[in-house]
């Protein structure tokens, strides 16, 4: 089937225009990178990506038809409107469920509905139970998990997209059903076209889009350039942590809240009081909340040490079983197994504001001489925090809930922002290989700093080829 | 034992971590059907069970305490006695229902005129809503603590307060002419300083979150299995 790329000649010219500006780009830290060979490969990968990424989009439409006059010519005279650049092609991307109609109707006004129809063995078979009105029809732009940016032209992007992924055919007692399209097999299609909101009766006329058949795919190729970073990415990390291990040393800035921890459980062993850590609200799904447990095994080999004490309320029954093996384990590996007592991590309720009460009120009875609010938090952060801040305690909080961290700034003694929860657990081990994850990481966002510096100038100057490549392909 | 200890949980980690990494990219009938038996299956058991230890540790960490007299046993006497009530009235009673000689097979109930649901909605909710109208009280003195202009940047984060706390009432519109009153610094303030700052931070957030994944999947932390080394 022929397919055509409108936007070729503009993709061609923008990616020179991106070779020259990323070869500038990179010219200047290519000295600095002499201590990290290992970063040289990821670094052209992304270099290469950005330059053919572009170049590997698809058209995913055909010409327009030119068939239809009959139909065409009926519902001029009867009034109904009449459809533009109409074609079926299988979805892209997606599980081999849904073919696409692909139309414009020039003419339509806010009473225009549509329907798909579907031969079944030479039948024509409603896809639908009734017509949807046209106003309610997304188009092409607006599914950009499917296609968007380099796959469409701009005015396929403005057309209807009628998703069809069921047909009625008769069920086992005879009477019609929706039933889903099979995988791989061939139907023809046709466009029902209605005034009065989808009124039979109003009138309606069929028009011819062709055939196509549901496929599945294996490989969603919006996702291509994602992919690709990705893939840059953990190269840059990974040759990050092979020259972190021939090379130990590295600086890591001084983060105040990560070093104060030291200093509140030393203050919470020398008061005799215990230290509480509240892992936040969310599951261990969330990748803040495997932060927090990551640092709480710091913390409790730590505790384990100074011979203190160790409170983990937790809100959500599996963060608490593993809240419990991570202290455990930290305990063992700090030589005092005996010192580990099971109830140190509880489960209080998975209710917020009950959770609130009751670990509110053991602040208050128990008086935590340090606490740490680490892992994500919502409307409770504040309601914590100003009790702790009334007991007294040092506080230190982490949470990437950027909403939330006002009230730890105001409330807390140190908070760590964002990222620097998930540095935490690295700055505190000081391993090498985690360290060199840090400096990785630092890498990735110096390139997405200079990659949006970049792209912001590209798009003032009027060239969107690299805020494109950024969005689904 | 080692083995199962240390290094069986990271080949699991690698091995599940890379499999829901390359499904995002597969939009196969099968890939999704893997995805859905991982979070509708696997993950609803997992939490099942992690639930029943979970009210396990609750009670035992009350009873300890009320055996042991610790200070505010009390409270933990009322919150064991509390369950005990709601565990007879959502769990024990719907099961004598069900297994009752001619009431039949049903499902546990979930009229609104349970005893569950009463204690429910007459105890549990208005407690939440109580504890969460405190945040006001909590807000204010947080803001009186934090609005005092010590230093330039207090000062520059009190203004901006000021600004914001008068521009999102009415009563902001009418400070300032009608090109610009204190309603549209505010919203200025929102739009720009406010929402680059929010997308730096979640810059950082995000790219995070990929590096602490990778050293998980690629075995490099392996903290949450407990010590670290």
């Amino acid at each position: 089937m022929a397919r055509e790329c409108p936007a070729e000649t503009e993709i061609y010219s923008g990616r020179q225009r991106s070779a020259a500006a990323a070869k500038c780009a990179f010219s200047r830290p290519r000295k600095t990178l002499r201590s990290f060979p290992a970063l040289k490969l990821p670094l052209c990968l992304l270099l290469a990506a950005l330059l053919l990424a572009p170049g590997l989009a698809k058209a995913h439409f055909l010409p327009p038809r030119s068939e239809n006059i009959e139909a065409q010519k009926r519902a001029e005279e009867r009034g109904i409107p009449v459809p533009t650049e109409l074609e079926v092609f299988d979805r892209p991307n997606d599980d081999g469920s849904s073919v696409l109609l692909s139309f414009e109707v020039p003419t339509a006004d806010e009473d225009t509905a549509v329907m798909a129809q579907a031969s079944v063995d030479k039948v024509w078979q409603d896809c639908a139970e009734k017509p949807v009105l046209l106003s309610e029809l997304p188009r092409h732009i607006d599914e950009p998990r499917y296609y968007s940016g380099e796959e469409l032209s701009p005015e396929h992007a403005q057309q209807y997209s009628l998703t069809v992924d069921s047909v009625m055919l008769p069920g086992e007692d005879g009477a019609l059903a929706l039933q889903p399209l099979e995988t791989g097999r061939t139907y023809s299609f046709r466009l029902m076209l209605y005034k009065n909101g989808g009124d039979p009766a109003a009138g309606r006329i069929a028009f011819l889009a062709g055939d196509a058949a549901p496929l599945e795919q294996w490989f969603n190729t919006a996702f291509l350039n994602q992919v690709l970073m990705a893939l840059v990415f953990t190269m840059i990390m990974m040759g990050a942590i092979f020259a972190a291990r021939q090379n130990p040393n590295l600086f890591i800035r001084r983060i105040a809240g990560l070093e104060a921890v030291d200093e509140a459980i030393g203050r919470a062993t020398e008061m005799g009081r215990p230290v509480m850590q509240v892992n936040g609200l969310d599951p261990l799904t969330s990748a803040s909340t495997v932060a927090a447990v990551n640092i709480l095994g710091r913390i409790a080999r730590r505790i384990a040490s100074y011979d203190s004490t160790l409170m983990v309320p937790c809100v959500d029954p599996v963060v608490m079983t593993v809240s419990q093996e991570t202290v455990k384990q930290a305990y063992a590996e700090a030589g005092r197994p005996d010192a580990y007592r099971s109830d140190s991590v509880f489960f209080v309720t998975d209710q917020q504001f009950s959770y609130v009460a009751s670990v509110c009120g053991f602040m208050m009875r128990d008086r935590p001489a340090a606490i740490v609010y680490l892992g994500a938090f919502y409307a409770e952060s504040l309601l914590l925090a100003e009790t702790g801040a009334g007991t007294g305690a040092i506080q230190i909080a982490g949470t990437d809930s950027q909403h939330q961290l006002p009230f730890f700034v105001v409330s807390c003694d140190y908070t760590l922002i964002g990222e620097e929860l998930y540095a935490a657990s690295a700055y505190l081990s000081r391993e090498p290989m985690l360290l060199g994850s840090l400096k990785g990481l630092d890498i990735a966002k110096a390139i997405v700093m200079l990659l949006i510096l970049l792209g912001t100038i590209m798009a003032t100057a009027g060239q969107d080829i690299l805020t494109r490549w950024f969005t689904p392909l | 034992m080692v083995f199962l200890k240390r290094q069986f949980p990271v080949i699991l980690a690698f091995v599940f971590g890379m499999l829901l990494w390359l499904q995002y990219y597969v939009p196969s009938k099968a890939s999704n059907s893997m995805l859905e038996s991982f979070s509708s299956s696997w993950l609803i058991t997992l939490a099942g069970c992690a639930l029943i230890l979970g009210v396990f540790s609750a009670v035992f960490h009350h009873v300890e305490k009320v055996k042991a007299r610790r200070a505010g046993f009390g409270y933990s006497l009322i919150t064991l006695v509390c369950f005990g009530i709601t565990f007879t009235c959502g769990f024990i009673l719907p099961l004598i229902g069900r297994i009752a000689p001619g009431s039949g097979i049903e499902p546990i109930p979930t009229q609104p005129d349970t005893p569950f649901d009463w204690i429910f909605n007459n105890v549990q909710v208005p407690l939440d809503s109580t504890v969460f109208s405190l945040l006001a009280f909590f807000v204010a003195s947080a803001a009186f603590r934090a609005f005092r202009a010590r230093s330039m940047e207090a000062t520059v984060l009190l203004l901006a307060a000021c600004i914001m706390m008068l521009g999102r009432v009415a009563f902001g519109e009418m400070i300032g002419t009608q090109t610009l009153n204190l309603s549209d610094a505010a919203e200025w303030i929102l739009n720009n300083p406010s929402t680059g700052a929010q997308r730096g931070i979640l810059f950082g957030i995000y790219l995070s979150q990929v590096a602490l994944a990778l050293r998980i999947i690629f075995g490099i932390e392996k903290t949450y299995l407990g010590g670290g080394s």
